[in-house]
């Protein structure tokens, strides 16, 4: 008998529908994924089983845990069912904990709720299963405060609250989401191992199609709100029936072609950067300390290359980026473009700033909501010393427009009335407007998901051919770094440690770090999705 | 801890000199020679010299203002110009009626408003939190002093409950200075009362949005005890904050709010100083109010870090 | 519209009129003296009855809502003036001594309630509706300084910013051009609030005659005169009493309406 059994799921909230007649079916000790992009309901479909949905929900159909009815258990019930019978790790390991308890108290607590036994014994119980989630309490105690543990060990409480009652149902809704690639495999690795230990089924929900094919038994597909697409694993990789499905695996691994890059000349000099913050006085009189971001940093970008920086979160890229676009002052050596400095005495060059641009990642904040579309793009103007009027300006707007793909009408749109891919095109052409030598990309594509992320990816490819590109292009994520670059920059805690041809470090990684992340990064396997 | 502590104990220190130095200025602008006021227009010069080298009047704006602030320190704040009294004596017995005053209301409005909030956050959209949120924007709207003189009416002059103004005293017992403060506190605290169950309010349901009350509802803790065991600590951060501020209008508000009782607390005190331009008196008393609000701001902020733990360890 | 905005925009828009109006008109004349009328309940020639000199109620709550309005728009203006290019320049230069001294004096003026400002500022120049607008706005001004700058540091922390610093545009320019505008909103419902707190704390000092000298009616004075006769004509207690709360509960409720209206989350949640 199947230990969860979804039937006929449907589920609107207040007039939106977001679910539409969803099946699934888990049995212990398997591991079920459910995909999609954003909206496609999968994580609505983890809140029904938990029954923790928004305000305004009504639901239909039938949720059955070990043949329980869940959809009309009283709610009770359905609180004695929660954290012993089905346990739930979440996305946001940073915001789950609450912040004024400590760790030990927290994992108690789901112990004590749910069983009568004394605090010693539930402390006990608490030590044993922190220490099987890897936080020995010799090293990581009790008495923790979550703002004291990273946000991989957070993610490690999370999960010994969850299991603490060794459920039979877990539900991990993007558990590895906000976490660094090494970070992730060792949780995916926990959450793997826990569910062999214990016999439990899983239900994962996550956009990370190599991590799907990766973790899971039997992989459900989802757009909209239905289910598009159920199978195995294998035979769902091999086999894939619906064009949606096919879509969706050739986007997440979808490869650009560049043009050759000119022969090489230094356009960005990066000589031994050093970037330090001071760091908050530890004691009153002492000199406070401070964390160097940036670490005797050198690196040469050549006219026309395009060019890769990956590291985890906290490795200083985006330091570097800011002092690159002389944003931030550096303690020590120089950035120069084009034989300029970057910095000049206390103050951005004004000469250098107008040669360089920028997109970030963020498609929502990247724009003030109240300028319309030509007011955003032509921000960069103001470096120019005779920005263009009238007619020629109107012209340009609509020429870059029409570059990424967008329409010269969109100028008078506000930027409310974009999606999230057809922002990313404007901060793109806010970036080339004034026709800078380099554009930096700042986890550019990072937010978008992945059949967006492959059009814009396209369209970078199509720009570089066009407008003879040069950039640095910043990011987490290997596969992208992978077919967007000629050459790459692996950063650790502030040091460069290993560069080169992008095919080259990737193909034979000479340093241990640069072997690790991409060990560590989840692959998808070859299917037949690519010729698709 | 400690260092937080210290940290903070020293900004209130800092503050308290600026706030002196601020005071002293501003009754230093005041024209007129408070010698020639108190001895009127046909006094002698030399009785006027000596009263002015008796007031310390003589001296130069930095020895008079380091001797008002050493004085104050000893609890000396000098002579009053019209009364030739200390100054000292003169607050002291009338803070026995304001302090008790203040702290009176501050606990019925904590104890109204605190439980209201709660009730009406559980309650969000229901009638039950429909109807505290009308009473509250009614008591927000309402002026503690025309509320006082509607208790009046109501209470003393219909009911009579309760006398219509003036001070028992203290030597009569505690329950009978309590009773003749009972209307004075009611008035002053239910408007105070209607802005902090607000504010508890749209703090806790702030919290019920975070992602650790879905977490603990994961667990298996219904709606009610995620609230108190989760949400109450940390919604109480802001609520502190204006409790501590509450304070002050408090104590501001019960120099207003003994007008309408005719209680012999530091507002009749500072209204006969003003008519009577006994600056040394206005001085001090402001000066005590002021001292009174910093303080409190400074138990406040050490009551977050007992409340917050990223702010023991932190700074 | 919520029913929230159009209830307190309607009360309040009703009592600015009345405002306005009373400088072309009111029934009787506000100073006009009547000892045989004297203290008459409301009626069909005194709509608000008399007070114990005959002067028409009616005519003394309009020319009074002049004052209060009067008074508490300064003090909003003195505020938000000083408070607004206070908080932009503290986001701005967050971390900064600037930043520093700004907060810490702000901090400063926070240990000074309206009350205690007015009692200096009597003790040394003497009562009047002056006083009550400086004492007022020196108190409003750490209030708009600390909600702009609160609101600006997050908007210094938004992409589009970092993206206007690339386009080389330095902190002032930014500050009118990006922050300004994204706190307005907030800024007009704080203001709206400060507006009824304002009138509130103008009844206040009046009461205790720290505000508005006579023969200048104001709301706050005409209750201090009718305290003494509460017991039997209480109409003169109710009336101004009830002005002021009207005026505040209406204030307060287009206040809420505003934020709820203005807010953009709800408002791209809603369409």
């Amino acid at each position: 008998m199947s230990l969860l059994q979804i039937t006929d799921l449907s589920l609107s909230i207040h007039a939106y529908e977001i679910l539409k007649r969803v099946n699934l079916t888990i049995a212990p000790g398997e591991i079920v994924a459910v995909t999609g992009e954003s909206g496609s309901g999968k994580s609505m479909t983890a809140l029904a089983v938990m029954q923790l949905l928004p305000g305004g929900a009504r639901a239909s159909g039938s949720i059955q845990l070990d043949g329980q009815e869940i959809l009309t258990l009283p709610e009770a019930q359905m609180c004695a069912l929660r954290g012993a019978a089905v346990g739930m790790v979440f996305q946001e390991p940073m915001t789950a904990l609450n912040p004024v308890k400590t760790i030990g108290d927290q994992v108690m607590e789901t112990i004590l709720i749910h069983e009568a036994m004394t605090p010693d014994r539930a402390e006990e119980r608490a030590r044993e299963v922190l220490t099987r989630v890897g936080l020995p309490p010799d090293r990581f105690p009790l008495s923790r405060y979550p703002h004291e543990l990273s946000g991989g060990q957070r993610q490690r409480v999370v999960i010994a609250m969850a299991i603490a009652l060794r459920p039979k149902l877990l539900i991990a809704d993007e558990p590895t989401t906000a976490l660094d690639v090494t970070t992730q495999a060792q949780i995916l690795d926990l959450l793997k191992g826990l569910v062999q230990e214990y016999g439990m089924g899983m239900l994962m929900i996550t956009h990370d199609l190599a991590v799907v094919a990766d973790m899971a038994d039997h992989i459900t597909v989802m757009r909209h709100g239905e289910v598009v697409e159920a199978a195995p694993t294998q035979r769902l990789l091999t086999g894939m029936s619906h064009p949606y499905t096919r879509m969706l695996f050739a986007a997440s691994d979808h490869r650009v072609t560049l043009p050759a890059p000119p022969p090489p000349a230094p356009l960005l000099k990066v000589s031994d950067v050093v970037r330090d913050y001071a760091l908050p006085r530890t004691r009153l009189f002492a000199r406070p300390g401070h964390h160097r971001a940036v670490d005797h940093v050198s690196f040469t970008l050549n006219r026309g290359e395009r060019l890769g920086l990956v590291g985890e979160s906290g490795c200083g890229k985006s330091t570097l980026t800011r002092a690159i676009l002389g944003l931030e002052p550096v303690q020590s050596g120089e950035i120069r473009l084009a034989g300029q400095p970057v910095f000049d005495g206390k103050r951005a060059n004004p000469e250098i700033r107008r040669r360089m641009q920028v997109v970030f990642q963020d498609p929502y904040g990247s724009f003030n909501p109240r300028h319309r579309v030509d007011r955003l793009v032509t921000e960069p103007f103001h470096l120019l010393d005779t920005p263009p009027t009238g007619s020629e300006r109107s012209d340009r707007i609509a020429e870059m427009l029409t570059a990424v793909g967008l329409s010269p009408d969109d100028a008078g749109k506000y930027i409310h009335e974009f999606s999230g891919g057809q922002r990313q095109r404007i901060a793109i052409a806010r970036a080339l407007i004034i026709r800078p030598q380099l554009i930096l990309f700042d986890e550019a594509v990072s937010a978008l998901d992945v059949s967006v992320r492959a059009q814009i990816l396209d369209l970078l490819a199509q720009l570089c051919s066009e407008y003879d590109l040069t950039y640095l292009f910043i990011s987490h994520d290997l596969s992208v770094v992978r077919t967007i670059t000629d050459r790459v920059l692996v950063m650790q805690s502030g040091r460069i440690v290993e560069q080169g041809d992008t095919e080259q470090v990737f193909s034979d990684p000479a340093h241990p770090y640069t072997r690790a992340l991409i060990a560590a990064a989840p692959q998808l396997p070859e299917t037949g999705a690519r010729q698709a | 801890m400690l260092r937080y502590s210290l940290k903070r104990a020293l900004s209130l220190t800092i503050s308290l000199a600026i706030a002196s130095l601020v005071i002293f200025a501003v009754i230093e602008i005041a024209p007129g020679d408070p010698a020639s006021f108190m001895l009127g227009v046909n006094a002698q010069p030399d009785t006027l010299a000596a009263l002015r080298t008796e007031l310390g009047l003589d001296q130069s704006k930095a020895e008079r203002y380091v001797s008002w602030v050493t004085g104050m320190l000893r609890g000396d704040f000098g002579t009053s110009y019209t009364y030739r009294t200390p100054v000292s004596q003169m607050i002291a017995d009338r803070l026995w009626v304001s302090l008790p005053l203040a702290l009176y209301a501050l606990a019925l409005s904590t104890a109204i408003a605190l439980p209201a909030g709660i009730y009406a956050a559980a309650r969000r959209g229901k009638p039950g939190d429909l109807a505290v949120m009308g009473a509250t924007q009614l008591g927000v709207a309402v002026p503690n002093f025309w509320f006082a003189m509607m208790l009046v009416l109501i209470f003393a002059i219909n009911l009579r409950w309760f006398n219509a103004g003036g001070f028992a005293g203290w030597d009569k017992g505690l329950v009978a200075g309590l009773h003749s403060l009972t209307l004075p506190a009611i008035a002053l605290a239910l408007p105070q009362a209607a802005i902090l169950a607000r504010v508890m309010r749209s703090a806790l349901l702030d919290i019920l949005g975070e992602d650790f009350m879905r977490t603990a509802r994961a667990k298996g803790l219904t709606r009610r005890q995620a609230l108190w065991r989760h949400g109450l600590r940390n919604a109480l951060i802001p609520v502190l904050t204006i409790i501590g501020l509450q304070f002050s209008f408090l104590l501001a508000g019960s120099i207003i709010i003994e007008q309408v009782f005719y209680l012999p607390g530091l507002g009749r005190l500072v209204f006969q100083a003003i008519s009577a331009r006994d600056l040394i008196v206005v001085e001090s008393v402001v000066m005590l109010l002021v001292f009174a609000v910093i303080t409190v701001n400074f138990l406040v902020d050490l009551a977050y870090a007992a409340v917050d733990p990223r702010l023991r360890s932190r700074t | 519209m919520s029913r929230n905005l159009i209830l307190g925009a309607g009360l309040s828009s009703l009592v600015v009129l009345a405002a306005l109006l009373s400088f072309v008109w009111t029934p009787y004349d506000y100073a006009a003296l009547n000892i045989p009328a004297k203290l008459q309940t409301p009626n069909g020639q005194h709509w608000f009855g008399t007070d114990h000199f005959g002067r028409d109620m009616f005519s003394m709550i309009m020319v009074g809502a002049r004052t209060s309005i009067a008074v508490a728009l300064l003090a909003v203006g003195i505020g938000m003036s000083l408070g607004v290019p206070l908080g932009l320049t503290a986001a701005a230069r967050k971390g900064s001594w600037l930043d520093e001294l700004i907060m810490r004096g702000n901090d400063l003026v926070f240990a000074f309630p309206s009350l205690v400002i007015a009692i200096l500022i009597t003790a040394v120049f003497g009562a009047g509706a002056v006083n009550a607008i400086i004492a007022i706005g020196i108190f409003n001004i750490p209030v708009f300084a600390r909600i702009t700058r609160g609101a600006a540091l997050s908007l210094w922390e938004r992409e589009f910013i970092l993206a206007a610093r690339v386009a080389g545009k330095g902190a002032a320019r930014i500050s009118a051009e990006h922050i300004l505008p994204n706190v307005a909103n907030l800024l007009i419902v704080q203001g709206t609030i400060q507006f009824s707190l304002g009138i509130l704390a103008e009844a206040g000092l009046s009461y205790v005659g720290l505000g508005a000298q006579p023969p200048t009616p104001s709301w706050g004075r005409m209750l201090a005169d009718a305290q003494t006769m509460v017991s039997f004509a209480p109409h003169l207690a109710l009336i101004p009493g009830l002005a002021i709360i009207l005026t505040v509960l209406g204030l307060n409720l287009m206040g809420d309406g505003l934020r709820d209206w203005l807010d953009p989350r709800l408002r791209v949640a809603r369409t």
